[in-house]
């Protein structure tokens, strides 16, 4: 997407290391361009958060450089960076009112009362929270403080926000409308934003690029649909969405199309993507809302595998079909509970297949 | 609330509540064990009665708090002799009949056979102490030898050590400054009198080391922190004899008054404590308390022999406030001088303290 | 709740809902109340009944007016006489009620009580009493010629004021004032001292509090900071003093900064001072405040470290974040969030420091000397009063500063641990 050298967030050959002894980053490269919303994604000791304070400055990288708009940034306090920050617990100053906490960074830089108490009512009208700036953050709820602290974190016009996992503690709806707002505002201004998270739904919602965190390394960095439909290796395919897997051998290879043999002998049809040796292992990895139990959807020569029916979960919009299939229980399929949609019951046999590019055979974990 | 007072206090008083048939209340320390081996312990072989002491850091308020609260759990008590006076004045002590005093050994009658003042309305004397001052011999070998010496700077320099406090310091400084003892105390009745007194504690003001426990003068004189101190001749008498330190004390100039024996109003057991200050105060009960400790013993009686202390050897006669030698230069306290005015001296004294 | 007020609620079986509430709630109420009952009635026996006690020891004192019931009818019934020169029937109330006196053994009561504002008139009282009997009329020239000073007129303005149970004469001695024969009056330069001695024990314990926030303040926050392992041992540290006996803390203290202690040895051998020029840092003011300054510590670190500790660090992070230099953080943001500990720590220690006794009794010296320690000689010297009005001042002064934090930080934002 952007290159190494236009990019206004770099990080290069990155190192990090709290004991000397082990690496929580290892090797990090990321380029970040302008205007873009990077999500760094991943469970928790990955890696990401580490990363976030490096770009903040609350850590110093143990090797590699960091650059922001092009200048190196490892030497330069945090308070000299320029970096919006939100915080998970919003850390909005409890002693001080929502008006003060947002002057305080323009306080900081020098700024004169007049400008400050414009930009402070701009950004304040911006989250919608104009009427709050005598209030105090212990009279505010969980949502208001949140927007207090994004204001807060835009107010002195930043060029990059960070965002550590800031939507963490809000009920579920409230996360919702609030990654809404935050994407929009993150178009109506412009901003680059890093956005840290665990939770994958809010990443592949809000994000341009998403960096999936592992084990102290990027294991993908894709858009949200490449991410979701197209994994580079089983961690991402298990991380992301749900997904069936199925262990086999790599019976057949031409190009990226891939037979796969399992256990129990049946095959089945896989594009390759990191595992592209003969007779090599595999893990074949389906969404569940890509198996198919009907001939006629399935295209031609592709292969079908037999499955019992153990359970059906009706989940409103979808059912949640549960098969047995080469041995092993737990596959998962997906129906639309549509009109006239065909009705399975518990202990039913029957065949499914998927199309060759919907299952991916990766790296055998 | 008087009742509810009387419980606390009640309670308070639980721990030394004990099963004895006479509790005796004094200072502790050396002079406590003194009286203990020289009264409490040979009076309950004798009579067949128990007897226990207990500590206190100074018995006089402790009766009298006893006393208002109506708990007396305390039947003889040993206080200072301006204590027992007021005390007595304020109805706090039974009055002693001067008739259970015992007579000397030799016959002669107790009203004789005490020094002058040793029996009052409510007390019988069991020692007389001394405030003197000592200095180390190893400092000064040629020593100060008059109380005038002890102001003396320039002859003897280094730090000096006092009690903090008017009585006995202000007499100090009258008898340095050439003051007749009989003179002291009209002297000191005057303005012009008290001002002769702080002017001349002000000649050696910037280097006074204050003490207000007694343990702290021989300490202090121990560590080499002061030159020269006043401290109570029992207490310089104990770390030189007792524990071989090289302590002079100069008796010229020495302030001596007689510790009493008193009976706190309500005491439980009234008749017990009445025999056992009669022992006590016996010629051989005195005898006994003065071979234990180098305070002088109060009756002519107890002086006749040489009492030898405890370890069987020194003879108590030179280090004893009583010894003829030591009194040359000597000024009984006034214990009606200092009931008067104690609390006015007192305040004159702590606000020159300050200045 | 406006329909509530208008319409009484009731439960299904028609009681009203707020007795039904009650009765529910009683049980629970009676069994809160009997738990914190021992408590409550410690407080009261071993705290306030002594204060409540001690308050009233302050104003009330009967030891003349129970004594000379002749002169306290003298006095009612003629109210501003000519204290110079009382006439005829004064003298002959007072030598009647000398003889009651002595009768009654109540001399050196009434002799004290009188004693306290006009000194000299206890061996006064006993003479005049032990005379009395003998006395004849007129009762003016026979009394005098026993003593002139009966004639004071301090005594008789003295005598007067004391002929009532209660009297605010403690409260104009704790203050400095003496009874003169024009009446009450400042004391002489070389006479005040109590007003002198507040003053110096609220400089000093204000002196020890500052110091004692400028020593904790980085102790706590390396407390608050440092992994639990290796702060639970820092504060062993901090917590040994509380398990050492004060009177040990004190005389190690001494042994250390004497002229001939440890730190003098120790810095003659280094050659930093002579050995005749050695520091004076003990029996003094200074000695004071080092020793009062460790033993008060960890009341400071305490109550700071309990309000740093919950401090999240991502309110410094935010901080820098947004632009401030780390002066700036500590002062905006960090320092105000830590008041409450600092108010508490020092208000703690303020008045632990201000009632303090042994240790500057100990160590203060000639000029170390604090009101507690004036409070503690009245005590032992039986002027219970006076020290119960020194005590009384002292909790107003106290009172006060409580009222003042609440009014400016607010008591309940105290945090104490």
């Amino acid at each position: 997407m952007t290159s190494q050298n236009d990019a206004f967030v770099a990080f290069e050959h990155v190192q990090k290391s709290y004991d000397g002894v082990s690496l929580v980053v290892k090797d990090l490269n990321l380029s970040i361009g302008k205007g873009e919303f990077l999500t760094m994604l991943g469970p928790s000791g990955s890696g990401k958060t580490t990363c976030l304070m490096m770009l903040a400055g609350f850590e110093t990288a143990t090797h590699g450089e960091i650059r922001l708009d092009g200048k190196p940034i490892n030497q330069v306090p945090p308070h000299k960076r320029g970096i919006g920050m939100v915080f998970q617990n919003y850390a909005l100053f409890p002693h001080m009112t929502v008006g003060e906490n947002l002057a305080f960074p323009l306080e900081v830089r020098g700024m004169g009362k007049d400008e400050r108490e414009t930009k402070v009512k701009r950004a304040l009208d911006m989250v919608q929270m104009g009427n709050f700036i005598n209030r105090r953050p212990a009279q505010l709820s969980g949502g208001q403080q949140q927007r207090i602290a994004l204001a807060r974190a835009l107010v002195f016009d930043p060029k990059l926000v960070l965002m550590d996992e800031p939507l963490g503690a809000l009920d579920k709806q409230l996360r919702e409308h609030m990654q809404f707002e935050i994407k929009h505002l993150h178009e109506t201004l412009g901003i680059t934003v890093v956005y840290v998270t665990h939770d994958q739904g809010e990443a592949l919602t809000m994000s341009d690029r998403v960096a999936v965190f592992n084990d102290g390394r990027i294991q993908q960095l894709a858009p949200p649909a490449d991410l979701y439909e197209r994994p580079e290796n089983s961690f991402v395919a298990q991380f992301i969405g749900e997904n069936n897997k199925l262990p086999g051998v790599i019976e057949e290879l031409t190009g990226d199309k891939a037979l796969v043999r399992l256990a129990t002998g049946e095959l089945i049809d896989a594009t390759a993507v990191n595992a592209k040796e003969k007779g090599g292992k595999t893990l074949v990895s389906i969404r569940p809302e890509r198996v198919e139990f009907k001939a006629e959807m399935m295209p031609e020569g592709a292969h079908m595998i037999d499955a019992e029916v153990r359970e059906i979960i009706y989940m409103g919009d979808i059912l949640r079909v549960v098969l047995r299939v080469a041995g092993a229980d737990g596959f998962v399929m997906k129906m639309r509970n549509t009109l006239g949609q065909t009705r399975l019951d518990p202990g039913q046999k029957i065949k499914v297949g998927w199309h060759p590019q919907d299952a991916r055979a990766l790296d055998p974990m | 609330m008087k009742k509810l007072l009387v419980l606390t206090t009640a309670l308070t008083s639980l721990a030394f509540a004990a099963n004895a048939d006479v509790t005796v209340m004094s200072w502790g320390g050396a002079y406590g064990e003194a009286q203990t081996e020289a009264h409490v312990k040979p009076w309950a072989a004798a009579t067949g009665n128990a007897a226990v002491m207990v500590d206190s850091d100074n018995p006089a308020p402790a009766l009298k708090a006893m006393v208002e609260a109506g708990n007396v759990t305390v039947d003889v008590a040993s206080v200072e002799y301006a204590d027992a006076v007021r005390l007595c004045d304020e109805g706090v002590l039974e009055p002693i009949d001067p008739a259970t005093v015992k007579p000397g050994a030799d016959g002669t009658a107790a009203v004789d056979d005490f020094f002058p003042g040793a029996i009052t309305e409510c007390g019988v004397a069991t020692d007389i102490w001394a405030n003197v001052f000592a200095y180390d011999t190893t400092k000064f070998p040629e020593g100060p030898k008059t109380v005038a010496d002890f102001f003396d700077l320039t002859k003897f320099p280094g730090k000096r050590g006092l009690r903090k406090g008017a009585k006995a310091v202000l007499e100090l400084a009258l008898l340095g400054d050439g003051v007749a003892p009989a003179d002291v105390y009209a002297t000191l009745g005057t303005p012009e009198g008290v001002d002769r007194a702080f002017a001349k504690l002000d000649t050696i003001k910037s280097e006074v080391v204050w003490w207000e426990a007694g343990a702290q003068a021989p300490q202090l004189l121990a560590d080499g922190e002061v030159a020269m101190t006043t401290a109570y001749n029992g207490r310089i008498f104990g770390a030189a004899v007792g524990e071989g330190k090289p302590f002079q004390i100069v008796w010229d100039g020495q302030i001596y008054e007689s510790e009493l024996y008193v009976v706190p109003k309500g005491a439980p057991n009234k008749d017990l404590a009445m025999d056992f200050i009669s022992y006590a105060t016996s010629t051989e009960g005195l005898r006994a308390q003065a071979s234990n400790i180098s305070y002088g013993a109060p009756r002519k009686s107890s002086n006749i022999e040489p009492i030898i202390y405890k370890d069987g050897k020194t003879d108590m006669a030179p280090h004893s406030p009583t010894n003829p030698a030591n009194m040359a230069n000597s000024l009984l306290t006034s214990s009606d001088f200092w009931v008067d005015h104690d609390a006015e001296l007192n305040e004159r004294f702590q606000a020159w303290l300050s200045q | 709740m406006a329909e509530a007020s208008t319409e009484l609620l009731t439960t299904a079986d028609g009681r009203p809902l707020k007795e039904a509430l009650a009765i529910a709630q009683s049980r629970a109420k009676r069994r809160a109340f009997l738990l914190v009952l021992p408590l409550l009635l410690f407080v009261l026996l071993t705290f306030l009944i002594p204060i409540g006690y001690m308050l009233k020891r302050s104003v009330e004192h009967d030891g003349f007016a129970r004594s000379a019931p002749a002169l306290v009818e003298w006095f009612e019934a003629n109210p501003g006489f000519d204290y110079a020169n009382p006439p005829e029937e004064a003298y002959a109330a007072l030598v009647k009620d000398l003889t009651f006196m002595q009768t009654e053994k109540l001399t050196g009561l009434s002799g004290t009580r009188i004693n306290y504002t006009v000194p000299g008139t206890i061996s006064l009282f006993k003479a005049g009493a032990r005379a009395a009997k003998d006395l004849q009329a007129p009762y003016k020239e026979a009394l005098l010629a026993v003593d002139a000073e009966w004639a004071r007129p301090a005594l008789w303005r003295g005598m007067e004021a004391a002929s009532s149970k209660f009297t605010t004469e403690f409260y104009k001695v704790g203050t400095d004032n003496k009874l003169g024969d024009n009446g009450w009056e400042r004391g002489g330069d070389k006479d005040r001292i109590y007003l002198y001695l507040f003053f110096k024990t609220f400089l000093v314990s204000g002196i020890i509090t500052v110091i004692c926030l400028l020593l904790a303040f980085p102790v706590a926050h390396l407390l608050a900071v440092l992994p639990m392992s290796r702060s639970s041992l820092l504060m062993i540290l901090v917590l040994l003093p509380f398990w050492t006996s004060l009177l040990v803390r004190t005389t190690s203290w001494i042994a250390l900064l004497q002229e001939q202690g440890i730190l003098n040895d120790l810095l003659v051998w280094l050659g930093v001072v002579g050995d005749d020029n050695r520091i004076a840092a003990m029996y003094n003011m200074t000695g004071t405040i080092v020793a009062m300054t460790h033993v008060l510590l960890p009341f400071m670190i305490l109550p700071l470290y309990s309000v740093m500790r919950v401090i999240p660090p991502s309110y410094a992070r935010a901080a820098r974040s947004l632009g401030a230099t780390s002066w700036t953080t500590f002062r905006r943001v960090y320092l105000p969030q830590t008041l409450p500990g600092i108010a508490a720590g020092s208000l703690l220690v303020f008045i632990l420091a201000v009632g303090y006794y042994i240790t500057p009794a100990l160590v203060g010296g000639a000029d170390g000397q604090l009101i507690s320690n004036l409070i503690s000689f009245h005590m032992t010297k039986s002027n219970w009063s006076l020290a119960a009005a020194l005590a009384a001042m002292l909790l107003a002064a106290i009172l006060l500063l409580y009222w003042l934090y609440d009014r400016l930080i607010g008591i309940d934002r105290l945090k104490l641990g």
